[in-house]
């Protein structure tokens, strides 16, 4: 029986659709994932054998050093960086590393040349092949490598107009989502690590408590109110405040909060390149704060309230140059040296600047790191005593403009070396900036006529290396 | 009957000697010293650099001394750091430490490690301040590479413990360079 013309189209219709028809059905989203590290943010895919995720190695170590592999039969050899050696095999669920046996949790597998290791290994397979510390976040597909994460706090300071400020240490990009009973913020592109508790309580009312999560979707703060909240973000993205609608302080410096901060229907995707960025600003850390108070000057003059003063004035003078300053400590409480380092490195500044006070010796004093002589770091991870070894020429940049316009104000400076952390710790330009009276009095430290001209010539010191500092790689 | 005599005019001497010795040893000062016993030296003394901390003007000068020294290494170490303590303990000390402040030991590990063993009065009652602190740690340090060959680390500990800080500032928690040092005293050497 010859085909009419629309017996044909209906035969055809129907074939198009029987050959389309797996391709409309929805694939499953391909997981990746996302790892964070101060050389690197990429993504690589997370695949499934014998119910378990497993992730190509290579493609994992490549963007963090130099890899070669090597496949013979059944056994893979991996070498990182020239110097550390590991051998796999096919089906067992041992590697040796450097000569000495390290457990897998699940068979290697080998595809061709491309070995694939479990995901839930990295937490202990990449610290031996690193030789740093590696956080793997299984819920949210996520491993941080080395001091890659972005911490944060969350306080609701006493007021009229209840406010949660999120501070972050690096700039972050949410999502939000109104949901019954308070608001979701979700980062699928930032490192956001969990607090030291995963639920806060704020003691306020009208926002009582948030709750740190991780999905899939990555990491995940949801603020409870019973009311409606609106979340704005400040200039440089590492402060966001959530506020009940319609209460927002006239004068916030967020921005206003009826503008979504991301559009939640974009895909989340991590980076898949180096986003390190520097901006010329600077970490000011008034040192010493809470039970470390420093050098007792007096009975009521402490180093740790004098510093505090100085980087209040000295911001300012830094600000009215049009230069963005990170204050580490804004009120008398503790910080390691550890925490202020990792702060500073995560925020990525031009310049770190410790400030100390004494009552010994004359006019200010400029430190640099004193590190072990020929100090140096090879591949993508930085030994925590000397990672300022590779910054150390802006450092001796920074002091030697800052010195020069003390100097000019003729106040006496004098540039050394210190064994004085964390300026060792530091990726950046990184000084200590003693401050001593002129004369004898050591009273004068807590003179503001004294803060405030120090503090313009430091000011005008950061400002006038703009150029050589602001370009750090 | 002679041997009796000889016996009791023996007794009656050895007596008499140790009467005149209680009373020479009453008459000592009753002040006892802190410091750890030294060990003894003998021998003829050396010519040693010793870097001298001043705190007036922030500087360390490097400074000839002629002190006896033992001939065991880790002693001769131990002795070096004395001899720059007892100038810091002089009234007109350039650069005054807290009362009690010593070193209690020196260690000298191989390859190239000195251990420095302060105790507690030493590091608690330090002025604060980094430059106070980093000239302490530079005098001593560098004392004792300029005049022990071979040293390439040095550690100081307070009452054998690893300790964070001097007094607030100059880290402890690990090794110095001597090399690094070096450079630093050079830095330390010239007036601001």
């Amino acid at each position: 029986m010859p085909w009419t013309r629309s017996a044909r189209n209906f035969a055809l219709i129907a074939f198009t659709l029987l050959i389309a028809t797996p391709r409309l059905v929805p694939a499953p989203a391909e997981r990746k994932l996302s790892v964070y590290s101060t050389a690197a943010n990429y993504s690589l895919p997370i695949v499934q054998r014998d119910g378990k995720d497993y992730v190509g190695l290579l493609e994992l170590l490549d963007p963090l050093g130099t890899v070669s592999t090597k496949a013979e039969g059944t056994r893979w050899r991996l070498r990182y960086n020239n110097k550390i050696q590991a051998e796999f095999t096919a089906g067992s669920d041992r590697v040796r590393i450097q000569g000495r046996d390290s457990y897998l949790g699940a068979h290697f597998l080998l595809e061709g040349e491309r070995g694939l290791v479990p995901e839930a290994c990295l937490n202990t397979l990449l610290p031996q092949l690193l030789g740093g510390p590696a956080t793997l976040h299984p819920l949210s597909d996520r491993i941080l490598i080395g001091d890659a994460g972005t911490h944060f706090t969350a306080t609701v300071p006493p007021s009229e107009h209840p406010s949660l400020i999120l501070q972050f240490s690096g700039a972050v990009s949410p999502t939000v989502a109104t949901e019954a009973g308070g608001l979701r913020l979700t980062f699928p592109r930032d490192p956001v690590v969990a607090p030291a508790s995963p639920t806060l309580t704020f003691g306020n009312k009208t926002i009582p408590s948030a709750t740190y999560s991780e999905s899939n979707a990555g990491a995940e703060i949801f603020v409870r109110s019973a009311g409606p909240l609106v979340a704005g973000v400040s200039r440089d993205n590492r402060t966001l405040t959530v506020t009940p609608a319609g209460s927002l302080a006239p004068g916030s410096s967020v921005a206003p909060p009826t503008t979504p901060l991301v559009d939640t229907s974009a895909t989340p995707a991590p980076p898949n390149a180096p986003q390190i960025s520097r901006r010329y600003f600077v970490v000011l850390d008034a040192s010493h704060g809470g039970d470390d108070r420093g050098e007792a000057i007096s009975s009521s003059l402490l180093e740790k309230d004098l510093t505090l003063a100085f980087a209040r004035r000295l911001r300012e003078q830094l600000e009215k140059l049009g230069i963005t300053v990170l204050a580490l400590r804004e009120s008398d409480v503790n910080l390691s040296l550890d925490q202020r380092a990792a702060l500073a490195n995560a925020n990525h500044a031009a310049l770190y600047l410790a400030l100390h006070t004494s009552s010994s010796g004359r006019g200010v004093r400029l430190f640099t790191a004193l590190l072990p002589y020929g100090a140096e770091n090879r591949g993508p991870f930085r030994a925590w005593d000397t990672a300022q070894s590779a910054y150390r020429s802006y450092s001796l940049i920074a002091a030697a403009g800052i010195s020069s316009e003390l100097q000019q104000r003729q106040i006496p400076a004098r540039s050394l070396m210190a064994p004085q952390r964390p300026l060792g710790n530091i990726t950046e330009a990184a000084l200590a900036l003693e401050i001593a009276p002129q004369g004898s009095e050591a009273a004068q430290l807590a003179s503001p006529d004294y803060q405030q001209a120090i503090a313009a010539a430091v000011a005008a010191g950061i400002a006038s290396v703009r150029d050589k500092l602001g370009t750090v790689p | 009957m002679f041997a009796a005599a000889l016996l009791l005019g023996t007794v009656l001497g050895l007596s008499a000697y140790a009467w005149h010795m209680r009373g020479k040893a009453a008459t000592l000062p009753l002040a006892a010293s802190t410091r750890p016993v030294a060990p003894p030296i003998s021998g003829p003394t050396e010519t040693v650099t010793l870097a001298i901390a001043y705190d007036d003007a922030g500087l360390i000068h490097l400074q000839s001394a002629q002190i006896p020294l033992p001939s065991s290494r880790q002693q001769r170490a131990e002795e070096l750091l004395r001899a720059l303590l007892n100038i810091y303990s002089d009234r007109a000390s350039p650069h005054p430490l807290p009362a009690g402040a010593d070193v209690r030991a020196v260690y000298l590990v191989d390859p190239g490690l000195a251990v420095i063993d302060i105790n507690s009065a030493f590091a608690n009652g330090h002025r604060s301040g980094i430059l106070p602190e980093e000239l302490t740690v530079v005098s001593l340090a560098q004392t004792l590479a300029a005049n022990l060959p071979g040293i390439l680390r040095i550690k100081i500990l307070v009452d054998g413990q690893q300790r964070d800080t001097l007094a607030g500032h100059a880290d402890l928690s690990g090794f110095y360079d001597a090399a690094a040092l070096g450079q630093l005293t050079t830095q330390l050497q010239s007036a601001p």
